[in-house]
């Protein structure tokens, strides 16, 4: 069986680099996909929209269905892996542990037996995960605030250079991350809670499929943000720019969110109490 | 562009694919996916295209990642086959 599906395998891949000698010389400006609508894109993209990136204009303007639906994908990853991995039951775990903050005493407490909540002498620590790591705390706080910061300017600035919501909201989403990896994931969870992670990914395909709606309403087809210039109050061209902005931002709220509650639930087996 | 760095990074790509299948541990298959990743993105950065170089850094070398091993955190570090 083994040796069959090696067969099969080296047969598939020598004629994918067999077919693949008939595609066109790779920046080929005669090829079929580069002859068509590549040559208005980069002659047009500056005037129509007045968006230096072109990968930006293409993607969430002139190809705006495209990415929206990449949205509604990435929440529908997010809310299957809730329904999948979420163990909405309690289950209390066989043994918790604390940790004496002030001498470092570890008290291991078995099911049923009477736990230190709400003191601040003691801290819950994971089971699987014992150290007391001062170094890496306190330099992903230090870390933390330019991550998010850097996120804000890559999503902001995704018309000049590359990048943009989906690069942005993974790196937000990532801080939020080193954050549950560095204290611990119950931490995160009352930071960030999963209400307002599974409430963001929803605001995300709500702010792109409303920006869509809203030009619906002032005659213009979905998606053609020309039609805002009524309510932003600047030219059409002008308009499309600060749309693809707007849409821009709810794909990384809702980017961020997703990544957010995948990480909570793999993390933590879908318990949602001890993590990585 | 210059054709020496194409050359190295395409068979450190095609090495770490195979070693990413090819071993037992599920942490370190880990660790080479996301090394692929970050070789990809380079070659993306050398092909021009910047945007998706981006995304596959961030996507694929940085939280792809780190769901892996938080999925081999909570299953099994070996495999099987």
């Amino acid at each position: 069986m083994r040796g069959m599906g090696i067969i099969v395998i080296l047969f598939l891949g020598t004629l994918l680099i067999y077919c693949s000698f008939d595609f066109p010389i790779w920046g080929d400006p005669q090829s079929p996909a580069g002859s068509h609508v590549s040559s208005y894109y980069i002659e047009h993209t500056l005037e129509d929209t007045s968006v230096p990136n072109i990968v930006t204009s293409v993607l969430a303007d002139y190809r705006g269905y495209d990415t929206m639906f990449e949205t509604v994908v990435i929440f529908t990853a997010g809310i299957s892996c809730i329904l999948l991995l979420r163990t909405f039951k309690p289950i209390e775990p066989q043994t918790k542990l604390y940790r004496h903050i002030s001498t470092g005493i570890t008290l291991r407490i078995e099911r049923g037996g009477k736990v230190p909540e709400n003191t601040k002498e003691f801290e819950r620590i994971d089971a699987g995960w014992i150290p007391y790591d001062l170094i890496v705390k306190t330099t992903c706080r230090l870390i933390i605030p330019f991550v998010q910061i850097f996120a804000l300017y890559v999503i902001a600035h995704g018309h000049h250079s590359p990048g943009g919501g989906f690069q942005g909201g993974v790196i937000f989403g990532a801080s939020v991350i080193l954050f549950a990896i560095s204290f611990d994931l119950r931490t995160a969870i009352r930071r960030m809670g999963e209400r307002l992670a599974g409430f963001l990914c929803a605001l995300g395909v709500f702010i792109y499929a409303g920006t869509g709606a809203l030009c619906m309403f002032y005659d213009a087809n979905y998606l053609d943000y020309s039609a805002l210039s009524h309510i932003l109050g600047v030219d059409p061209v002008s308009a499309r720019s600060h749309g693809i902005l707007v849409v821009e931002i709810g794909v990384a709220i809702a980017v961020m969110a997703v990544m957010v509650v995948l990480y909570y639930n793999l993390a933590s087996a879908g318990k949602q109490d001890e993590g990585l | 562009m210059i054709w020496q760095i194409e050359l190295v990074l395409l068979v450190m790509v095609t090495v770490c694919g195979i070693s990413a299948l090819a071993v037992k541990d599920l942490l370190s298959a880990a660790i080479l996916f996301g090394a692929y990743s970050f070789m990809m993105c380079l070659l993306w950065a050398i092909m021009g295209a910047v945007d998706v170089a981006f995304t596959e850094a961030s996507v694929g070398a940085g939280v792809t990642t780190v769901l892996f091993v938080a999925a081999v955190f909570r299953t099994t570090r070996r495999t099987e086959n």
